[in-house]
This record gives structure tokens, sequence and C-alpha cells, in this order.
């Protein structure tokens, strides 16, 4: 290998691969692209669900809804995630990227999926939503692009981990063990191999039922496999975050592990456990009984909270021990005040940490208890419990390591850092209000996916709901306007600095 | 610093702090586990348990038969209808029948206070999500299986079924009916 191929980082002293660099860059950049695309399906989405707007036709809202759903929480997470990735063991480990080429292959697998199931959707030929039940059924391609997506995501998926094996193999990386970040990261990636597999478990069966080869596809099978990549996407959002963290931690404020084997013990439980939990989705399904469901989603699912219990204090815990070993000691709180909340990457994670740890988590364990879950079952408490975890919590994590992987790796100075500097209290505010609301709007059953809770769309059964909910509502659409600016400013502030920063 | 390598030996005894936190965590949990058991034995409210697989074709004819035997009549002896949807009135303490279909829900239950009632539960198409306003009780409708719940009204009144499961263009218009008498 060429030493030429690599550049020392003058800020943190690591070495970084250069081929590396451009697939990091070209994996975040599309990211940026779609969270853009999905956020205007956003805006859409929820000016439509506010009543006093209500601004698309059903049609469109529904074909709305799942550009917004797949476009968010698949193509511009794990476009992200695959850039973390890259990041956690080439540049983590100061060693090159076992085939370049492969990645590659990978992005462009990955773009082309993508670019697919879009098109597909927006030219209504798969309004079936981000689960796509049958026996709904979307075109052909619209599983293809999805399967395309899925195996280029696998392919990213163990280029890290061959990385890793040649680092080890070549001896280019001498310690021990692998930093946490690492760790964390080799977590998450071993969750998204078992979600992958769920994911071509069921989308190969779904293409070929709609091309007619298969005749019969069985809605209760599909909907204990789909959840098995449904939900566990979400736990390996939930993974790669949770390194996300412990990186920016380390970047921001020094933040040192408070107990190595604490934290890694905490990933392992993860890996081990936190797949099979997805079964707290068919709750309230035929089908299975309720021993089986108290095993899967009761003891099961518990260990993995017991994993994020331990993240709940190692990670406030070790900013706060790297804030008081810079002095800041006076009092209980003193390193909390004196934190570096003007640096948009830590407020962003500290919103992160604030909004995952109790919107997102505890609503998450109590609905799935099976007797809660019978009040909260596609109701919008699901939605807004998602909207805490995946955009409160993963998005504003990835958005806050964004400011750091712009001037380390873009190699440019944050553009209109003024700007920058309040991106994450406009949007974590706004996606907490935003989740808080459609939780509490939800407890009075208004449903999921729905394009008219007011009128019911003329239907003669038609009723009035407490109005008390119109409230939320209201408070819901200011929300989702906030939560929008804040997440325009991201991409405009990114952009900027790709193409007018100052170089580093 | 967790982006760099640990120190050579990590695996290191923790402190007292975490270990209060991890004990505090365990009893969390346990009581949060056990919970779910409990309820399933002393609990009012539990999911469903029976459901059994039944062909579309095979529950439209057991739902059809119990609504032709159970509508109710009025005094001329003409059945009766809401919005075009029968009205059922079934033995109190037997056998109900509610057909989940793009884009409504049939018949209309007349149930009586305090008899508990075996309601079956399916849909003849897509997926379907059964909700009960204003009690906020949600179910999910699979074509394919029968799910039978044991229902005993506590209120009189009428209640709202709504869909709550993505099923087609018109799944927002899908509302159906359920009355309970005292």
């Amino acid at each position: 290998m060429a030493e030429q191929n690599f550049r020392t980082c003058s800020i943190t002293g690591l070495k970084v691969h250069l081929p590396v660099e451009r697939l990091i860059k070209a994996n975040t950049l599309t990211a940026l692209i779609f969270i853009a695309v999905g956020g205007a399906a956003a805006l859409l989405a929820a000016l439509t669900r506010w009543p006093a707007v209500h601004l698309l036709g059903p049609e469109w809202f529904y074909r709305i809804l799942t550009a917004h759903g797949f476009d968010m929480l698949i193509v511009w997470i794990i476009f992200f995630e695959i850039a973390a990735l890259y990041l956690g063991s080439a540049v983590l480990l100061g060693v090159r990227l076992a085939a370049p080429a492969v990645g590659w292959i990978a992005y462009i697998l990955m773009l082309g999926g993508a670019v697919l199931v879009n098109i597909m959707v927006l030219a209504g030929k798969a309004d079936v939503l981000f689960t796509s039940y049958p026996p709904l059924m979307a075109h052909p391609l619209f599983y293809l692009g999805v399967i395309l997506f899925a195996v280029g995501a696998l392919i990213g998926t163990i280029l890290f981990f061959a990385t890793l094996y040649m680092a080890r193999k070549e001896k280019t990386y001498t310690h021990e063990s692998f930093p946490l970040v690492t760790f964390g990261l080799f977590a998450a990636a071993s969750i998204s191999v078992t979600t992958l597999i769920h994911g071509a478990g069921i989308y190969i069966p779904t293409l070929l039922w709609s091309l007619g080869i298969i005749k019969n596809m069985d809605p209760s099978a599909y909907r204990l496999v789909w959840w098995g990549l449904g939900h566990s996407s979400q736990q390996l959002n939930v993974t790669a975050m949770i390194s996300i963290w412990y990186l920016v931690g380390a970047l921001s404020v020094g933040m040192k592990p408070i107990n190595e084997k604490f934290c890694r013990t905490a990933f392992v439980l993860y890996i081990l456990f936190i797949n099979v939990a997805s079964e707290h989705h068919l709750l309230v399904d035929p089908v299975f009984g309720s021993a089986h469901k108290i095993w899967n989603t009761g003891y099961i699912m518990h260990l993995a909270v017991l994993a994020s219990m331990i993240h709940a204090i190692a990670v406030p815990a070790g900013i706060e021990v790297a804030l008081r070993k810079k002095g800041y000691t006076k009092g209980l709180f003193e390193w909390f005040k004196m934190a570096p909340w003007g640096n948009p990457a830590f407020s962003a994670t500290m919103f992160s940490i604030f909004i995952f740890g109790f919107l997102a988590g505890i609503t998450g364990v109590t609905f799935g208890n099976a007797q809660i879950n019978i009040t909260a079952h596609n109701t919008w408490r699901i939605t807004g419990h998602f909207h805490a975890t995946v955009v409160g919590g993963t998005t504003l994590a990835f958005m806050g390591v964004t400011y750091y992987l712009l001037p380390l790796i873009f190699r440019r100075q944050v553009w209109a850092m003024p700007l920058a500097k309040i991106q994450p209290w406009i949007y974590g505010i706004g996606v907490a209000i935003l989740s808080s609301s459609m939780m509490l709007a939800g407890a009075y059953g208004i449903p999921r996916r729905h394009w008219d809770i007011a009128n019911f769309g003329g239907s003669p059964f038609a009723f009035a709901w407490d109005p008390t909910v119109y409230m939320w509502l209201g408070v819901f659409g200011i929300a989702a306007l906030m939560a929008v600016l804040g997440g325009i400013i991201y991409v405009v502030v990114a952009f900027g600095t790709v193409f007018f920063g100052k170089k580093v | 610093m967790s982006i760099y390598p640990p120190d050579k030996i990590w695996w290191k005894p923790i402190d007292r702090e975490e270990k209060i936190w991890l004990i505090l965590s365990v009893i969390w949990l346990m009581f949060t586990f056990f919970l779910m058991p409990v309820l399933h034995v002393y609990g009012k409210q539990n999911p469903p348990e029976l459901s059994y697989s039944v062909t579309a074709a095979r529950y439209e004819d057991l739902a059809n038969k119990f609504i032709q035997k159970y509508q109710v009549k009025d005094e001329q002896g003409n059945p009766v209808a809401l919005n075009g949807v029968p009205v059922v009135h079934p033995e109190p303490g037997g056998d109900a029948y509610i057909i989940a279909r793009a884009w409504s829900w049939e018949p209309v239950l007349e149930l009586e206070k305090g008899k508990t009632y075996r309601i079956h539960l399916s849909s003849l198409d897509f997926q379907h999500g059964f909700s009960l306003y204003p009690l906020n009780m949600n179910i999910v409708a699979i074509p394919g299986q029968d799910y039978i719940m044991r229902i005993k009204p506590t209120s009189s009144g009428e209640f709202s079924i709504l869909c709550n499961e993505y099923c087609g263009i018109g799944h927002h218009t899908m509302v159906g009916k359920l009355i309970v008498k005292e």
C-alpha cells in the first residue's frame, strides 16, 4: 500500500486514507440530498395533517407519506451510516479501506435503488406506504429498488468488516482492542447484517409475488419477517447513534468512556437481544399467543433496554467527567452550564441524548407493554415515539457529527457559523414539541397515516373528536414548521460549507 | 478517548455509582417485565388470545349468516340499517362477527351492557386496523385470520370504529359504528 495515499489530519492526528475520504464525501452528500427530499415531503405531509391547512389531496398525501418514510428512515440514515462505518473503520484505525472499488459498487447500488423507489412512488406506482403490507401491491420495480438499496448497504457493511479484518491481517492496526466508537459501529454493523437478511427474506418473495411468480403472500408471515427489518433497522440506528454520541463527545469535550467494560458490554447486549424485540409490533396481532409475545417483548427486549440504560448513564457521565477535568467543578451543575453549547456538534448531541432518553426511550418501553399497546397501536402515539427516536435521536446526532465531518473530511470551515450554532436548537426544540404533540393527540386515538381525521372524507359515520385533539394538532403544525426550518438551515449550511467554506 | 485505542487492559471493575444505577435499572426492568404476565392474569384489558386461520370466502359466509339471523327488525318487520349498513343485535353472551373490507365495517353491532360477547374480526381484502373511539382500543384485522375478542361492554352509548391501518386511497373514509344498550 502506498503511503502517499494517506494524509495526516492536523486536528486529530489521525491518518486518513484518501480513497476512503472520497467515499465518505460521496455517501454524506447523497445523504444530504435525500434529507432535503425527505424534508420537503415532511413539510407537505405535516401541512396536510394540520387540520387548519389540510394541504394535499388524499392521493398525494399517501404518496408523499410513502416517500417521506422511505427517504428519511432508510435512504438518508443508511447513506450516513455507511459513511460513519467507513469513518469508524479506516479513518479511526488509520488503515486503508479494504476495497474502495467495492465501496463504489455499494454506493451505486444504493443510489440506483433509492432513485428507483422514489421514481416509482412519485409516479403513483407504489401507494403502499413504508410498510408495503400485502395484499396491497406496488409495481415490481419498487420492490426491486428496495432490494438494490439493501444489497448495496449490505456490501458497504461487509466492506466495514473486511477493513477491520485487513487492519489485523496486515498488522496496520497494532493495538489490542479497537476504539470504543469502532466497537459500537461494529455492533451496529452486526445488527445491520441480520436486519438486511430479514429485508432480503421479505422483499425477494414480495417481488416475486408482484411479478406473479408466487401466488400467495401470507399477510401475517409478512408482518413477522418485515418487522425483523422494520424494527431492527431502527435498532441499528440507535446503536450507530450512540457510537456517534461517543465520537462527538470525544471530539468536542475530550470525553473518555467512564468504564470501557461497562460501555462495551452494553453494545454486546444490543447485538444479542435487540433484534428479537421486533415482535412488539405484533402485540395486538392474531396468530401469536400471549406467552410467546411476553417472552419476546418482555424478557428479551428488556436486556436490550438494560443496554440503553447503561449508555444513559455512561454518556452523560463521560461528558461530565471530561468537563470537570477542564476545571468546571463548582457545585453540581457548573460543568453543565459551562459546556460548549455554542458548538453545534455538541449541542446537537446533547439534544439528541435528551430527546432520545426522555421522549423516545421511555415511551418506547411503555408502548412495548401489551396492555398499553392496545391503546397505542397504530395511533399517533407510535408516530410521535419514533419521531423522537429517529428524528430527535438519530438524525440530530448525525447532524451534529456533520459539523465535524465538514472540517475533518471535507476540510472546509463551517460556513455561516452563526446559523450553524442555532440550528440544533431550532431543530431539537421543534422535534421535541412535534413528537410530544403527536403522542398527546395519539392518546385520544388519532390514527397514524390518516388523511382526514376531521371529516373522514365525508363518511356518513363521521364523528367528532374530543376538541383538545385540535389544540395538539395545531401545536404539531407549528412544531413541524420549526423542525423543517431547522432542517433547511442544516442542509444550507452543509452544502454552503462544501461549496463556499474556507479551506482548512 | 473513545476514538483512540483503549488501554491495554480495559476489563476493570465498575464504580459504585454505575453499580447503583445498574441495580436500579434491573429492578425497574424486572417490574415492567413482570407487569405484563401479571396483567394477563389479573388485568381487565388484554390483547385477545384466540385466532383461527380462515379463508375470506368462509369468513364472509359465516358473517353474512350471522347478519341475516340477528339483524334488528322495526315494527313493520323490515330489517333495520344505518347508512346502508345492517344493524345487528347478537344473542347476549354469544358470537358476533365484524367484517372489515375496503372501506367499511359491517355490520353495526348492537350489544347489551354487562354481557360478554365473542366478537370475531377479520378482513376480506387488505390489512385493516380496528380502532374503537372514544375508548382508544386498537386491534389488527388481517385477511386469513379470524381474531376473536372476548368483550364485556361496561358503558352504554354509541362508539365509532375507524380504520388505523392504511388500506388504499379511501382508507380515511372507513368508519363504522358500535352501539351498546343499557
